[in-house]
């Protein structure tokens, strides 16, 4: 046998089973943090301080029977969950870890994370209109504008760093921030003076459109309870909902793991201590707390309010960022 | 002279041969399909399957474009098109009228020679084999030398879609 071929084996394997422990860990956090954000304690029954709760969720969630609504198109209605599922997995291909830690080393593995990441909306489209609901399909409909309006945005933030560092290989990116915190993207004073100005306001836009993009709340319109009982997933039950809740912590990891990597230096430490990979998971749970930390503090936005902001506030920000990031790349 | 299935080459011409079905079933289904959505989705299978034949053939850039444009834009926009116009699924399709499916044989016949006989007659360079290139200059110095051209005709394309759409989008606004 091929190596390498033991290799592509050992990662999938690898992968699939920390987007599992990563999605169950993550729904712990959440209620912990929900918990204490609302003076409770959260889950504490199921082991210490409660870390097992997620796993005995889950053992109940596989032993439920897999309803389909009546009427609903069976097929696409099973297939939904699984397309939630697998561009997820997929977009840990390129993701690097730490220097020696990533399965492929791609050129264009910015570009693959947002190929791939764009069939989450389909899937979402598709498992709406398959359950036959109305409330499910008035949920992706809600979930697409989003989607597409929150998409230019984060693709125009994305080209001024692609701009700045010149490639869109990730492993190259984080290469380009190596030699202290003074040359990390958001404020790179050792680089460039100019882009001091231009990045923070980039990291913040990407860093907003990323929590829209995986439908994390003040931005979960597509799943407002008050509203749409649960949104697109309404007629789910069982892992075919666990799917759903497992795809969208793993886009949670992966949107703020592109911004650990593309603004925050990836596995660069700031001082040396531990090695490149607890670094950038220490980065990545910090701003995955962060986005928790919003969620529970600012109430759910209104659909309007959420569109306007994409088109009128972050769409001509970003495109005039564009231009200044083109400037000072000549001028500095 | 063929590879050893569990060679890397062996696996990548499985691959190959997957993707090929893949793309086939996909257009089978999108072609077939009773109900609107479920052509859609059959679509997408085919785009999935044409964005693998591409990797294959040492493109990522050209793949992961056509997932992002016609799976992740196309796809999306045609179902978002087709629940909003059309909220009932059972929808019988028109009864088929025997010329237009003798004609239809006729048209799919002279394609298949027409592609046959060009395929006959063309001679195969051998696969480029450049894993991993595609970097952003690669990318931009053809983009900009020797395909400026049909970089250029794209944007008319894009401007010609813009203006359509403003357009039809003023004809359903009321004066009031």
């Amino acid at each position: 046998m091929n190596p390498e071929i033991i290799r592509v084996v050992g990662y999938v394997v690898a992968v699939i089973a920390f987007v599992a422990l990563n999605a169950a860990m993550l729904v712990w956090m959440e209620r912990k943090v929900a918990g204490h954000i609302q003076r409770r304690i959260g889950p504490k029954e199921v082991g210490p301080f409660g870390i097992l709760q997620s796993f005995a969720d889950g053992i109940k969630l596989m032993t439920k029977q897999l309803i389909v609504p009546e009427g609903a198109d069976v097929l696409l209605f099973k297939v939904a969950p699984m397309l939630v599922m697998i561009p997820a997995i997929m977009c840990f291909v390129t993701i690097p870890f730490s220097e020696q830690l990533a399965a492929r080393n791609i050129n264009v593995g910015l570009l693959l994370i947002f190929a791939i990441a764009s069939v989450n909306v389909f899937a979402l489209l598709l498992g709406g209109w398959a359950s036959n609901n109305k409330y499910a399909v008035i949920s992706a409909a809600r979930a697409v504008s989003q989607n597409v309006a929150y998409e230019i945005p984060m693709l125009i933030t994305a080209i001024t760093v692609v701009m700045f560092t010149g490639t869109m290989n990730l492993q190259e990116i984080v290469l380009g921030q190596a030699g202290g915190f003074w040359n990390w993207n958001i404020f790179p004073v050792g680089k460039n003076i100019g882009m001091v100005v231009v990045m923070p306001i980039s990291f913040l836009i990407f860093f907003i459109c990323s929590m829209a993009e995986t439908n994390r709340a003040p931005f979960d319109l597509g799943e407002a309870e008050s509203e749409l009982v649960a949104g697109f997933h309404t007629e789910y039950a069982g892992m075919g909902f666990g799917l759903f809740f497992l795809g969208e912590y793993a886009n949670v990891f992966i949107g703020c793991s592109l911004s650990v990597i593309l603004f925050l230096g990836g596995w660069q430490g700031p001082f040396g201590l531990l090695p490149g990979v607890h670094w950038f998971l220490l980065k990545v749970y910090f701003l995955i707390f962060v986005v928790m930390w919003m969620r529970w503090t600012f109430p759910r936005t209104t659909f309007y309010g959420l569109l306007n902001l994409s088109w009128k506030i972050l769409i001509p920000i970003s495109l005039f960022n564009l231009v200044l990031t083109g400037a000072f790349i000549k001028v500095f | 002279m063929n590879p050893p299935i569990t060679s890397a080459d062996g696996l990548a011409g499985i691959v190959f041969l997957v993707m090929l079905l893949v793309t086939g079933a996909g257009a089978m289904i999108a072609v077939n399909a009773e109900r609107t959505i479920r052509a859609v989705a059959g679509l997408a299978l085919c785009f999935v399957g044409v964005a693998g034949i591409y990797y294959f053939l040492q493109s990522p850039f050209v793949a992961l474009m056509e997932m992002l444009i016609y799976v992740g834009a196309v796809c999306v926009v045609l179902v978002f098109a087709v629940m909003l116009a059309e909220p009932h699924p059972e929808q019988q399709v028109s009864k088929r009228n025997a010329l237009v499916g003798g004609l239809s044989f006729i048209t799919a016949g002279m394609l298949t020679w027409g592609l046959v006989a060009l395929a006959k007659g063309a001679t195969w360079s051998t696969a480029a084999v450049r894993m991993n290139e595609g970097t952003m200059r690669d990318v931009g110095l053809s983009l900009l030398t020797t395909y400026s051209m049909v970089f250029e005709l794209v944007s008319v394309v894009l401007l010609v879609a813009i203006i359509g759409s403003l357009v039809l989008g003023r004809a359903g606004r009321s004066k009031a």
